[in-house]
This record gives C-alpha cells, sequence and structure tokens, in this order.
C-alpha cells in the first residue's frame, strides 16, 4: 500500500485530472463510504486512525466530527462542511500545492466528511490570490458534478451534497474559524466569541464542521486503506504523512510527503539539500510565522505535535521558515510583528494596539534607536499581549511565540542593537563566504 | 453662491451582467446581506474597484445601508475603494520572501515603476501594493501581477515581466 497518499498520484501525473485520479482507484473511498458505511461508523474510523488538523493545531479530526449533533438533536436546517483552504500563514505553501495539482482528492475527501456529519452544504473557503487553486477546483468540481459525484444522490446512496467555492476578500485572520464563518456570511472577519464552537452554531447559525485542506486530503486514503495503516505511517505517536516544506537559503526549498514524526534535521539537511554555500542555520520556525522558534539544540527532534510542541514551539502547518546567519533575528523579528500588527482584525484592544506599539519598538531597536530597558520591556507587554484570554482569539498569542522565543534565543543580537546603537547585520559584513553548510 | 448638496451619492446603474451575477449568489444564500462581499467582487470585476455609487447601488439590491457595507470592504485587502490602474502588482513581504531579499526587491520594483506603495502610475498602467504571503515561499520572493504568480523575481528581469503588462 501506498507510503505517499497526498501526493503518489502528483508524483506520477504532475496535474491529476479526474480520469487520472479515478485510475489509482480514486472516489471509491467516497463510493464505499457512502454506500457501505454508517456516519458513526466513518467518524469512529477517523478517531481510530488519530487524523489531527493539519491546518496547525492538531485538533483530531474525528473527535470534532462527533461534536455535530445528529438526527433530530441537530435541529431544522442544513449543516455545513466548511474547507479552510485560506492558506496566509507566512511561510506556509502547501494546501496550494495539493488544490492545484490534484482538486479531486480534497472534492473526495469532502465527500466523505459532509456525508460524516450530514452536511449537505460545502464550502471551500478559498485564498484570494490563489487563481490558480480557483480554477483547478472550478474543473473539478465540474467533472465530480458530470460524472454524478457531487449533486444529488451520489453513488445512488440518497445523499445530496451541494459544493461551492467562496473566494476570501483577503485577510490572515479569515483563517480563524469562526472569523473565516463571519466572512462566509459576508460580514467582516471579526472572530466571535467561544463558546457556542462552530459545530454547535457555526455558519448562519447551524451546525458546522472547519476542516484544513490537507487534513480533508487524508480522509480518503484511511477508508480505502484503514485506521491502522494510517496510524502506522506514522514514526511516532502521531498518525499519517504530513507535508513538510522548507524556505530560506537552503539548496533545494521545496515541499516533501513524508511520514509524520520524521526528524527536522532530516528534513533540511537530506531533502532541502542543507544551507546554501556560505550560510550558516540560526534558527528555524518550524510551522509558519506564529510558531516559536527552534534552534540547534531541538533539529534532531521529531516534526510532529508531541515533540515540537514539548520543545516549547508548535508543528503548526510543518512548512518550517529557516532563518541564516546573514538575517538580523531583530530585523526578521520586526517584518513578523509588522505582518501581525496589519492583520489583527482590531475588534480586542491588546491585539489592536499592543501590536503595532511593539511593531515600533522593534523598528526603534533595529534602526539605532533602542534603549536600556527595551528587551524587558518587550518582554513584559509581550506577556500581557499573548496571554489567552485577554483577546477573542489566538492572533496575538501566535504573534507573541516567534517574538518571545527570539528573545530567548536570540538575546544577544538584541543587546548589541541597542549597545552599538544600531544593526550589527547592517555595518558588519553581511554575507560570510566560506564557511561550510554546518 | 450654493455648493450642491453634500452626503447625496448619485447612485450607479448596475448592469444587467452585474445583478444576474448578484442574484445567483443569493439564491444560495440563507440571506441577501450574506452576498455582500461576493457583490463587492463581482462590481469590482466589471469596473476595477467600489465607488461610493456602486456602493449605493449595491446596498439598493440587497436591502443594506452604504455605512454597513463600507464597513465591511474597508475590512478586505482584495476591496478596492480607490480607482487602481490596469495592472495591479502585489508584492510579498513576509517572512520567506524578506529572508530571500524581498525588501531590496520591493525599493527596485518601486524604482522601476516609479511609484510607491499605494500608488499608481500616472499612465494608469500599474498599481502597486504590498502583500503578505502568496504561499510559494520555495520560490521567493515572488509576486502577484493581476492573476498571474510570479515566482523567483529578480530585479534584473523587472523590465521584462512588467513589459508583459501593457
Amino acid at each position: 500500500m501506498t507510503q505517499a497518499p497526498l501526493t503518489e498520484r502528483i508524483d506520477r501525473h504532475g496535474h491529476v485530472g479526474i480520469d487520472d485520479y479515478e485510475a489509482g482507484g480514486g472516489y471509491a473511498a467516497a463510493r464505499r463510504a457512502l454506500r457501505e458505511m454508517t456516519p458513526g461508523e466513518l467518524i469512529d474510523l477517523v478517531k481510530d486512525a488519530n487524523l489531527r488538523g493539519r491546518g496547525g493545531a492538531g485538533f483530531p479530526t474525528g473527535v470534532k466530527w462527533g461534536f455535530v449533533p445528529q438526527g433530530d438533536a441537530a435541529g431544522k436546517g442544513p449543516k455545513y462542511l466548511v474547507c479552510n483552504a485560506d492558506e496566509m500563514e507566512p511561510g506556509t505553501f502547501k494546501d496550494r500545492y495539493l488544490m492545484e495539482r490534484d482538486p479531486h482528492l480534497l472534492i473526495e475527501g469532502m465527500i466523505i466528511g459532509a456525508y460524516a456529519i450530514g452536511a449537505g452544504v460545502a464550502y471551500v473557503f478559498l485564498r484570494g490570490e490563489y487563481f490558480e487553486s480557483h480554477r483547478a477546483l472550478d474543473a473539478a468540481i465540474r467533472d465530480a458534478h458530470e460524472r454524478g459525484y457531487l449533486g444529488r444522490d451520489i453513488f445512488g446512496s440518497g445523499f445530496d451534497l451541494d459544493l461551492r467555492i467562496h473566494g476570501s476578500a483577503g485577510r490572515y485572520i479569515c483563517g480563524e474559524e469562526t472569523a473565516l464563518l463571519n466572512a462566509l456570511e459576508g460580514k467582516r472577519a471579526q472572530p466571535r466569541l467561544k463558546p457556542p464552537f462552530p459545530p454547535a452554531s457555526g455558519a448562519w447559525g447551524r451546525p458546522t464542521i472547519v476542516n484544513n485542506v490537507e487534513t480533508l486530503c487524508n480522509v480518503p486514503a484511511i477508508v480505502a486503506h484503514g485506521a491502522e495503516w494510517f496510524r502506522d505511517l506514522g514514526l511516532t505517536d502521531d498518525a499519517g504523512t504530513k507535508l513538510y516544506g522548507a524556505s530560506g537559503r537552503v539548496k533545494q526549498p521545496g515541499l516533501w510527503e513524508l511520514p509524520m514524526g520524521t526528524p527536522i534535521r532530516e528534513i533540511v539537511e537530506v531533502h532541502a539539500g542543507g544551507m546554501q554555500d556560505g550560510y550558516k542555520l540560526r534558527g528555524i520556525l518550524p510551522g509558519g510565522a506564529s510558531t516559536d522558534f527552534l534552534v540547534e539544540q531541538h533539529f534532531d527532534l521529531p516534526m510532529d505535535y508531541g515533540a515540537i510542541a514539548a520543545a516549547g514551539s508548535r508543528m503548526g502547518t510543518g512548512t518550517m521558515i529557516l532563518m541564516d546567519d546573514s538575517v538580523c533575528p531583530v530585523d526578521l523579528s520586526r517584518n513578523l510583528q509588522h505582518f501581525f500588527a496589519q492583520e489583527s482584525c482590531g475588534f480586542c484592544t491588546p491585539c489592536r494596539e499592543g501590536l503595532p506599539w511593539i511593531e515600533e519598538l522593534l523598528t526603534d531597536i533595529e534602526e539605532g534607536r533602542g534603549r536600556p530597558g527595551d528587551i524587558e520591556l518587550l518582554e513584559k507587554h509581550g506577556g500581557y499581549i499573548g496571554a489567552p484570554g485577554n483577546t477573542f482569539c489566538l492572533h496575538a498569542a501566535g504573534a507573541i511565540e516567534p517574538l518571545s522565543s527570539a528573545l530567548k534565543y536570540f538575546r544577544a543580537d538584541f543587546e548589541a542593537h541597542i549597545e552599538r546603537g544600531g544593526c550589527p547585520y547592517r555595518t558588519g559584513p553581511v554575507k560570510r563566504v566560506g564557511m561550510g553548510t554546518r | 453662491m450654493s455648493e450642491p448638496a453634500q452626503g447625496f451619492e448619485p447612485i450607479e446603474q448596475l448592469s444587467d451582467e452585474e445583478v444576474a451575477l448578484i442574484e445567483h449568489e443569493c439564491a444560495h444564500l440563507p440571506d441577501r446581506q450574506s452576498a455582500a462581499i461576493d457583490a463587492m467582487m463581482i462590481v469590482q470585476k466589471h469596473r476595477g474597484w467600489v465607488s461610493d455609487a456602486s456602493l449605493a447601488a449595491i446596498g439598493r439590491l440587497l436591502g443594506m445601508s452604504v455605512a454597513a457595507l463600507d464597513a465591511i470592504a474597508t475590512f478586505y485587502n482584495r476591496i478596492f475603494r480607490q480607482p487602481v490602474g490596469r495592472h495591479v502588482v502585489m508584492v510579498c513581504d513576509s517572512v520567506s520572501c524578506y529572508i530571500m531579499g524581498a525588501d531590496g526587491l520591493a525599493r527596485d520594483i518601486q524604482k522601476h515603476l516609479g511609484i510607491g506603495y499605494g500608488e499608481t502610475t500616472p499612465d494608469g498602467r500599474f498599481t502597486l501594493l504590498p502583500i503578505v504571503c502568496l504561499g510559494a515561499c520555495d520560490k521567493a520572493p515572488t509576486m502577484l501581477v493581476d492573476e498571474e504568480l510570479i515566482e523567483n523575481v529578480r530585479s534584473e528581469d523587472l523590465a521584462a515581466v512588467f513589459g508583459r503588462f501593457e
């Protein structure tokens, strides 16, 4: 059985059309699920497989599905399945790849997921700038409709599914699931106060499940090959494969489907080919901009939910950003906080007011206006802003993760900026030539 | 001398096609207000941007105030409330592109086009905006020109790239 359920068809065909997809056994899992399995059996299967959310939070998918009220308990009206395809976490480029290359895999995952929770309407909430993904999904949805895999009475099972694409008008906060639902309803994308959580009250007040693209893409193979097979793919306690990525000054930046729990060092040195000549790796953001830095002492850790969390960070999206020794950690922190300040929805005061203030302080330090005590100020205010419970959502908390860890691991750089009254990376030799890759 | 009355924007007439596309969205939504973002994106696709007069017309169609629509419009990056050039250039300024030299590239693009972020060239050809991560971090630095993603952008390629957009 396959070791690369997400990408094996892409490796064979490049762009996977509906005939390629079906020739490789595609839509057989959905056919079987809808004809032979009950929603409860599917939810138990996905729980048993230990599939966890690939959008960053890692919540068990089957458990989430199980929160949706079924039958009379659901009340009157539709239920919704929403695929969170609003990929906008800086450094993350995995969902776009799946949607552009193998859109039927996502559609099949959505058919099964919608059937499991009893949703008659499903949306792909798609990043507005993903024009190529939109075209690929549009065409695939049309092809699936023509063959009767979407619409009325799918596979003669009596199950109906209407699948639509909502192109986002663009804001990072739309990736937060309740903000996403407000955007889907045509409103400002401000996160909602929780509870209630979306499985109880989501889109238009109805039970709704929001799942990431890669998460849903794992579902067909779990149905086809079983929970035990899926669990066994992982090298550690976490199941399945993962689309890992690396960006920055490595020899071969890219994306690879590898067993869950592949060590960081193997991803960087084997798959990404190591650092470019003349550059040394100083730190990584393991799963996007809102994850804590990891440094040399962590590079032998397996990339999974548990090990990275135990090291004080998060696996996040699994697409790692590598910071080499030519990059100023203070200026990189300023870049990150500029992003988070700009993308705050503006509803909660600590986030709206605090993040621009952090950006300004970092700019001052970077440009030589730093003062003794600024580092402690950043730590103190970062602590207030990032503390869960001070804001409706985790945007501010996510912003502070890379900052607090940068202050911890690259403190000497911050101190040097303040002592020297400027950025050593700008006045000193920026690129050190001739050093080994490690 | 009397000034024209303030506060009364002319209500633009939406085209039959625009109305049909907006009604198509409304048809599968629980209420008409839920089509607000779709409606503004549809009008923008036809007119390049969303004017006050367009907002009034959309408001009349969906049963919403101009203020309510504007509150939504100003929240989102991709709804333009000012006219833009024939081509919109969006340069990624997020962290992976930053590591790969996006700040220097942005300066070169600004120099090449002779405009800063948020500005449009005097001939109306290009509007320049920053954008967050375009999801092509392994091919950084990146930018978007209209609907085309351009990867591994180098300063020396700018003339050739922009030359393709008249």
